[in-house]
């Protein structure tokens, strides 16, 4: 288990140089004045240029820029937004926002998708399978900002059960209809990865023997299929809660929501190229944290994976 | 929105090229067509997907009406005679728009389709056939893309131009989708690499090229077209969310993302204007992740 | 982990416990299983009958698709509904029909009375819990032992397949040992109740040779303690030499011959059989031609009319492709399912 720990530990290493490279390369190294790119098609004012040209070296050798890029980044130093607040600063506010958003969002999809996705999957064929199986595949199909629009507007606006936007502070019972927003598609995906792992191993051998060595059926399904099943559902769930720190930007936009995913969105808007970069290496490092958590989860849900 | 490939991972578990039981190519393929030409399901989404085709290239055919062609006069009102879907902020019809908005979607879907299948196929075919030393540096090289998501990624990538066209989002799109295809066509080439088949090729003194042409390929490729399939549908949402965001097509493009976006300001009061191009952009992401569905249904041999 | 209540006692026990200690422990007869595919009915088992004596070894033998491991299924009552149902016949033990039961009291049986082992010991058993936990779990939840009871009987079990240091080895995963000592983990598992009945289908196939032998000697070992039946499932001839006490032939379904080991491989009363032995390779004929049974067995969807073996027979008549061949005494604990059957064993027969 240690090698497997430290195997994975060492293959972030290269990644993660590459992912940094790969961000730094598509800000300053393409063709063309990263200037002009970096504050769009308004132009920015002296004071901000100069405050760019700066922090980003530009003019000087590429080489200098990428290690005065990367020593940002060890040390986290970010720089500042346009408004000159730094932009550790502004992240560190606007994270705790997107957790309780993400926490919100992923108790909804566990505690309705994996139990329902069981299901599906033992009755397979059937009503209900067959339902779910459709109903899944249309609310994949909605881009989630539609369903974000929809849901504001019927139980937001006209039905007037949730607050349509979400306040400064994003107090629990406000992000109720953002996380559900967001939990929602993910549900969908959980459903039926859940649904597809149980009809897959219902029929695996192993099941065949505990049948065979008298056991209820209950404690088949529930400690022999089950576990199997769900590898790779928590494989997903750990990727998804990765996506989900990183700003679920979309639904954080509509509902006005001031965590990573909004704070990301006004950048953007505002052409703030160096926030905006920031944010996604921060994101990106986070990223590869949950991967190589889930990876480590994946070894002890199998066994046969810590000897590999 | 979960990341890319997590739900592309989620979509399409249950696929795989089977070991050896595709000997000749062409059986596999006659079955799942036998069995592709009586699922309901195909048939509608296939048919669903053609009228789209249809109308992306000849707009005309169903509108006479110029979708730039807007008077403010006529801002948010429904439903009239001649414009059956009402106006929106600006005064646009709406029911033009969004005839003419299936052109962007689907045009960036079928591009960035193509490009990630030929950039992704042809990594994942040669990590996974040479192996070695050239797998560890490919899937090195696969892992560093993984790692930005695919949204952020694209938002990073767009900045990077000051002007916005359909070309720098087909290619922002394109530059993060390949992975999740290279992934896929090398677990593919590498459980076909193992067949019999192949080690007779091999044994008669078939080339290197032309066992992973002639042999390789044509059993290995079934869940890559599965995947790309359901990815067309994936990719469609992704511009529209970049145009939502802001940052996809640029608003003298017709799309149905932008529309979405302008119709937010207007959404208590006119919420017609923010119906109509979302329904036509759900129903062809449904269309497309329908005909994905069927396909893996079709080529799967776990579920005969 | 919750706490099973053991079970209160299989309700119809010993009925003929106290009349003769030899009768019969299990007796199938007439038994039908078919499997309703979009196909057409596959007719995978048609009317086969045996009885099996406590202490005794049955040897049913056929080939892929002659219905052995679907018969095995059905008596333990892990055939997949759909597609597969049991439509005729009775699987008795100790004279309780086993078929008739509701499912709660047939589940009593299963693993208790009578238990399985599977060819692919690897697939076979759960990868992801602990071989101690697998077999531990028979007691837990059977005779409501507590955990550490339940590892104590395992590592028990697990000496007593001769499986080397199982009081380390009891924590370790399936997939940490070799072939053979998975099979020895699930006949472990098998055996850990003391059940009056194993069934194996094909426990050796998947091992080398030596290691088969080593497996089977211990199945062997095993029954001469316990006096338990066995039921061996296996399309191979050399397996069942030595361990066999009678042996069921079966084709498409049907038993075609059934006899005690020695007459069987002496003399065979059936075509069948005496190509399943003319085809086994032999030492003393080196340098000739191998010898193959022409065809392949029948589509079960499409039975051949007749003797369902008639269109591979070399010395196939006109009534064969007629009329089913009824299942006869030849002697005394031999019967045989072939119009011919006598000319078969004084050797008179012509080939076609």
């Amino acid at each position: 288990m240690g090698t497997y720990v430290l195997r994975r530990l060492l293959q972030m290493i290269p990644v993660f140089f590459g992912a940094t490279f790969l961000i730094f390369y598509l800000v300053l190294g393409m063709p063309g004045d990263p200037l002009a790119s970096m504050c769009g098609e308004r132009g920015c004012d002296p004071a901000t240029a100069a405050a760019l040209r700066a922090q980003f070296h530009i003019g000087e050798p590429l080489y200098v820029q990428y290690f005065e890029y990367m020593k940002g980044i060890v040390t986290f130093d970010f720089g500042e937004t346009f408004s000159r607040r730094p932009v550790l600063e502004v992240m560190r506010d606007a994270f705790p926002i997107t957790i309780r958003l993400a926490i919100v969002a992923f108790t909804i999809e566990i505690c309705i998708g994996i139990p329902l996705g069981l299901l599906a999957g033992l009755r397979r064929g059937k009503f209900f399978d067959s339902s779910i199986l459709a109903s899944t595949l249309l609310i994949i199909s909605i881009p989630i900002f539609v369903v974000g629009f929809l849901m504001q507007y019927y139980l937001g606006i006209k039905l007037g059960w949730f607050r349509p936007t979400v306040s400064g502070e994003a107090p629990w019972n406000e992000l109720l209809l953002p996380g559900i927003v967001l939990g929602t598609v993910s549900l969908a995906y959980i459903m039926r990865l859940t649904r597809t792992s149980v009809v897959e191993n219902i029929h695996a051998d192993y099941v065949r023997t505990a049948i065979a060595k008298g056991l209820p059926r209950r404690r088949v399904v529930t400690v022999h299929l089950l576990r199997n099943s769900m590898i790779p559902v928590v494989t997903y769930l750990g990727a998804d809660i990765g996506a989900l720190m990183g700003g679920a930007i979309v639904t954080e936009r509509i509902f006005n929501v001031h965590g990573v995913g909004g704070t990301l969105y006004q950048a953007i808007t505002r052409g703030e190229a160096p926030t905006v970069v920031s944010f996604v290496i921060i994101l990106v490092v986070v990223y590869l944290v949950f991967n190589l958590l889930v990876d480590l989860l994946y070894a002890v849900l199998d066994p046969r994976i810590r000897y590999a | 929105m979960p990341s890319e490939d997590a739900a592309l991972a989620a979509l399409t578990l249950g696929v795989s090229a089977e070991k050896g039981a595709i000997g000749k190519p062409r059986s596999l393929w006659s079955d799942a067509w036998h069995d592709l030409r009586r699922n309901p399901t195909f048939v509608i989404s296939a048919l669903l997907i053609l009228f789209l085709i249809v109308v992306a290239v000849f707009p005309s055919l169903f509108t006479g009406t110029n979708p730039k062609f807007c008077e403010l006069g006529q801002s948010n009102k429904g439903g009239a005679p001649g414009h059956p879907f009402g106006f929106d902020r600006q005064g646009c019809d709406i029911y033009s728009r969004v005839i003419y908005g299936a052109r962007a979607s689907v045009t960036v879907g079928i591009l960035v389709t193509g490009g990630v299948v030929i950039i992704g196929g042809f990594i994942g075919a040669i990590a996974a056939f040479y192996g070695g030393a050239t797998d560890s540096v490919l899937s090195r090289f696969v892992d560093v893309f993984f790692a930005i998501p695919l949204l952020l990624g694209a938002i990073v990538f767009l900045q990077a131009f000051p002007f916005r066209n359909i070309w720098t989002v087909v290619a922002a799109i394109m530059v993060l989708g390949w992975p999740s295809v290279a992934r896929i066509m090398r677990g593919s080439v590498i459980s076909v690499k193992e067949s019999d088949f192949v080690t007779a090729a091999r044994a008669l003194g078939a080339s290197d090229m032309r066992i992973l042409v002639r042999h390789i390929l044509p059993n290995a490729i079934a869940p890559v077209i599965v995947v790309a399939t359901i990815s067309l549908g994936l990719f469609i949402v992704l511009e529209a969310t970049l145009s939502f965001l802001g940052i996809g097509l640029p608003s003298s493009t017709v799309s149905w993302g932008g529309d979405i976006n302008d119709a937010q300001a207007s959404l208590r009061s006119a919420p017609h204007v923010l119906l109509y191009p979302s329904v036509a952009l759900s129903i062809t992401v449904l269309a497309f992740m329908l005909l994905g569905d069927a396909v893996r249904d079709a080529l799967d041999p776990k579920l005969r | 982990m919750s706490h099973t209540n053991p079970s209160p006692g299989i309700p119809v026990d010993d009925v003929r416990q106290d009349g003769d200690p030899n009768a019969a422990v299990l007796e199938v007869e007439d038994l039908h299983v078919e499997f309703r595919t979009r196909d057409g009915v596959a007719k995978a088992v048609n009317g086969i009958s045996f009885d099996l004596k406590p202490g005794e070894t049955l040897a049913i033998l056929g080939e892929s698709g002659s219905g052995k491991s679907v018969t095995a299924q059905a008596i333990m009552g892990i055939l997949d509904t759909p597609p597969g149902y049991v439509t005729q016949g009775s699987v008795r033990f100790r004279g309780t029909d086993l078929l008739t039961l509701p499912e709660k009291d047939r589940r009593r049986y299963r693993g208790e009375k009578i238990s399985m082992i599977f060819q692919d010991a690897l697939s076979s058993l759960n990868p992801v819990y602990s071989v101690g936990f697998q077999i531990g779990e028979m007691f837990r939840v059977h005779r409501g032992a507590s955990r550490a009871d339940g590892k104590k009987k395992a590592i028990e079990l697990m000496d007593r397949v001769h499986i080397p240091a199982a009081r380390q080895r009891v924590t370790d995963f399936p997939h940490q040992f070799s072939g053979g000592m998975r099979q020895r983990i699930m006949i472990a598992i098998a055996l850990s109740l003391d059940p009056e009945i194993i069934i194996a289908d094909e426990p050796t196939t998947a091992l080398d040779v030596t290691v088969q032998a080593q497996v089977m000697q211990l199945l062997a070992d095993l029954q001469a303690e316990s006096k338990m039946g066995l039921i061996l499932i296996t399309h191979d001839l050399g397996v069942v030499a030595d361990v066999a006490d009678k042996i069921s032939v079966m084709y498409a379904g049907r038993l075609i011959e059934q006899a005690p080991i020695i007459p069987l491989y002496g003399n065979p009363a059936h075509p069948y059989t005496e190509r399943l032995l003319a085809a086994i390779p032999r030492v003393d004929l080196k340098g000739q031609e191998l010898y193959t049974i022409k065809g392949i067995p029948p589509n079960l969807t499409d039975i051949p009319a007749g003797c369902a073996f008639h269109p591979r027979c070399p010395y196939t008549q006109p009534i064969c492709s007629e009329q089913v061949p009824p299942l006869v005494d030849v002697s005394d604990g031999r019967r045989s399912a072939c119009h011919f059957w006598k000319e078969v064993l004084d050797g008179s027969l012509q080939i076609r």
